[in-house]
C-alpha cells in the first residue's frame, strides 16, 4: 500500500541552493513589505480623507487587492502587462505583484487605526499650536502603528508564504528553485518538505523578532 | 485681552452661538456656566480657531483668531487649553508628553524642554510621576498632566473645557485645586464649567449660556444670589 522510497540525499545536496534562494524570498517579500506599508498609509489617508478620482483610484486598488486572488494579480503583472508589450522580469512581476497586494490589505488596516485613535487627540495636539503635519507624526502616527503593528507582522508572514508563486512566473525564489531541482530528480515529495521546513522556521523567525521588537518598541 | 464681538457660529443648519459679545481682561477669571447645548464648550473653540466661525470675531491681543492672515499655531500658543476628555498622549510619559510641543512647536533643545516639562509637573504636584506613561495615571492625575502641558507651553489664557466633568467625583478636588493655583497665580482663566462652588469662590465673573445666547453676566454674587435672568434662576435652582 505504501511503497515509496524516501530518497534525502539529493535535496541534502541541494539544501545550501535551498537556503540561498531563501534570502531571495526574504528579500523581495521585505521590499514588497517596505512599499507595500508605504504606499498603503498613503491609500489609507486618501481614502480617509479625499473626496473624487483620487478616493476613487484608492479604493479601486484596495478592492481589487483584497477582493482577487493574489496569483491573478501576480499573472497581471507578467502576462498581462506583458501582453501590451512591457515584459518585466520575474524578480520584479514577484515584487510589483507582491507589492500590490500588501498595499491593499494594509490600507485597510491603517484605515482601521486611524480611525481608532479619537479625533480629540488631533484637537489636543493642535491646541497646543502644533502644525497638522506635526500633530500627525508625533501623536497620531506612532499611535496606529501600534495598533497595526500586528496586522503588519501577519502581513509579512503572508508575504513570505505569498511570495512562493513567484514559481508559477519563472521566478527561482525558494519555492522557484524547490521546483526547479525536484523536478530534475522526481523527488518532489522530499524537495517540496524540506522547503516546507525552511518555510516554517523563516516564519517563526518573523514572529519571534516581531515579538523582541514590540517589547522593545511599546513600553505604555 | 480677548474682545468677542458679534459671535456667530453653526454647525450646518442648526445655530450654535447667537451673537456673542464678551471681553475678558487679563487676569480675569471667568466662569461659563449653563446646560448641556448652550453653546459654552463652542465658545472656547472659537476663542483658539479650533472651530471656525460665520460671522463676527474674535481678537486675542489684537489679534484677530480668523483672519486669513493669521499664523493660528503660533497664537495658540498664547491659548492654553484643558479638555473635558484629558488627552494625554498615551504613547509617551508624562515627562515627554509636555516636553513635546516645547520641542517641536518652540523649538527648544531637548534638554531645556525636559527642564520646562519638569518644572511644569512639579508645579501641578506631579513631581514624582515624570517618567510614567498616561495608563498609570489616575483620570485626575491625567487631568494635572494635560494642565502641565498647557502650561509648558507658557499661555496668557487658560482655557478650561469642562475640565472636570470626566472625572470620578474623588478626583475632581485635585483638578480644582490645580485650577485655584492658577488663578491665584494671576492666570487669565475661561473654565466652562458645572462645579457651581468653583464658579462662585474663585471667578471674578460668571456667565451664565442659555440656547447660544449669554443671558447673564456678572459677579458671581449677582448670578447666585440676585439673578436677572429667569432661564438662570432656573438652572441654578436645578443644579443645586
Amino acid at each position: 500500500m505504501f511503497d515509496y522510497n524516501f530518497h534525502w540525499r539529493p535535496v541534502m545536496k541541494n539544501l545550501p541552493d535551498l537556503l540561498e534562494a531563501s534570502l531571495l524570498t526574504l528579500q523581495v517579500s521585505v521590499l514588497a513589505m517596505i512599499l507595500g506599508i508605504i504606499i498603503g498609509l498613503c491609500l489609507a489617508l486618501t481614502r480617509l480623507h479625499l473626496k473624487g478620482p483620487l478616493y476613487w483610484f484608492a479604493s479601486a486598488w484596495v478592492e481589487l487587492a483584497r477582493n482577487t486572488p493574489a496569483l491573478f494579480q501576480l499573472f497581471f503583472f507578467g502576462f498581462g502587462l506583458g501582453a501590451f508589450g512591457l515584459h518585466l522580469s520575474p524578480y520584479f512581476i514577484v515584487l510589483m505583484g507582491l507589492t500590490f497586494n500588501c498595499a491593499g490589505y494594509l490600507a485597510e488596516n491603517f484605515r482601521g487605526g486611524f480611525q481608532a485613535v479619537p479625533e480629540t487627540q488631533l484637537r489636543a495636539s493642535r491646541s497646543l499650536g502644533m502644525t497638522a503635519w506635526q500633530a500627525y507624526t508625533r501623536v497620531v502616527i506612532p499611535q496606529v502603528f501600534r495598533i497595526v503593528y500586528h496586522p503588519i507582522t501577519n502581513q509579512m508572514v503572508w508575504a513570505v508564504l505569498m511570495s512562493s508563486l513567484g514559481m508559477l512566473v519563472g521566478f527561482r525564489e525558494l519555492s522557484g528553485e524547490t521546483q526547479f531541482f525536484a523536478s530534475r530528480t522526481f523527488r518532489i515529495f522530499e524537495y517540496f518538505a524540506v522547503t516546507a521546513v525552511i518555510y516554517y522556521v523563516i516564519v517563526k523567525i518573523i514572529l519571534g523578532a516581531s515579538r523582541l521588537l514590540a517589547a522593545r518598541l511599546f513600553r505604555y | 485681552m480677548i474682545e468677542i464681538r458679534d459671535l456667530h457660529k453653526y454647525f450646518g443648519a442648526l445655530h450654535v452661538l447667537k451673537g456673542i459679545d464678551l471681553d475678558v481682561q487679563n487676569g480675569e477669571v471667568l466662569s461659563v456656566i449653563g446646560a448641556s447645548g448652550s453653546g459654552k464648550s463652542t465658545l472656547l473653540y472659537c476663542i483658539n480657531g479650533l472651530e471656525p466661525i460665520q460671522q463676527g470675531s474674535v481678537i486675542v491681543d489684537d489679534t484677530d483668531v480668523h483672519a486669513k492672515g493669521t499664523d493660528i499655531n503660533k497664537l495658540r500658543t498664547k491659548l492654553g487649553m484643558v479638555f473635558q476628555q484629558w488627552n494625554s498622549f498615551p504613547h509617551l510619559t508624562a515627562l515627554e508628553n509636555v516636553a513635546l510641543a516645547p520641542k517641536i512647536v518652540k523649538g527648544k533643545s531637548k534638554a531645556e524642554a525636559r527642564d520646562i516639562a519638569a518644572k511644569q509637573l512639579i508645579h501641578v504636584g506631579l513631581g514624582e510621576k515624570l517618567d510614567v506613561y498616561p495608563s498609570a495615571l489616575s483620570g485626575g492625575q491625567q487631568q494635572r498632566l494635560a494642565i502641565a502641558r498647557a502650561l509648558a507651553m507658557e499661555p496668557e489664557y487658560m482655557l478650561f473645557d469642562e475640565a472636570t466633568s470626566a472625572l470620578d467625583p474623588e478626583l475632581v478636588g485635585e483638578v480644582l485645586d490645580t485650577m485655584r493655583l492658577l488663578a491665584e497665580e494671576g492666570m487669565t482663566m475661561i473654565c466652562v464649567t458645572h462645579e457651581m462652588g468653583f464658579a462662585r469662590d474663585v471667578s471674578d465673573r460668571v456667565a451664565f449660556f442659555h440656547q447660544g445666547v449669554m443671558e447673564e453676566i456678572g459677579p458671581p454674587g449677582q448670578i447666585f444670589g440676585d439673578a436677572q435672568s429667569e432661564h438662570t434662576r432656573k438652572f441654578l435652582a436645578n443644579v443645586r
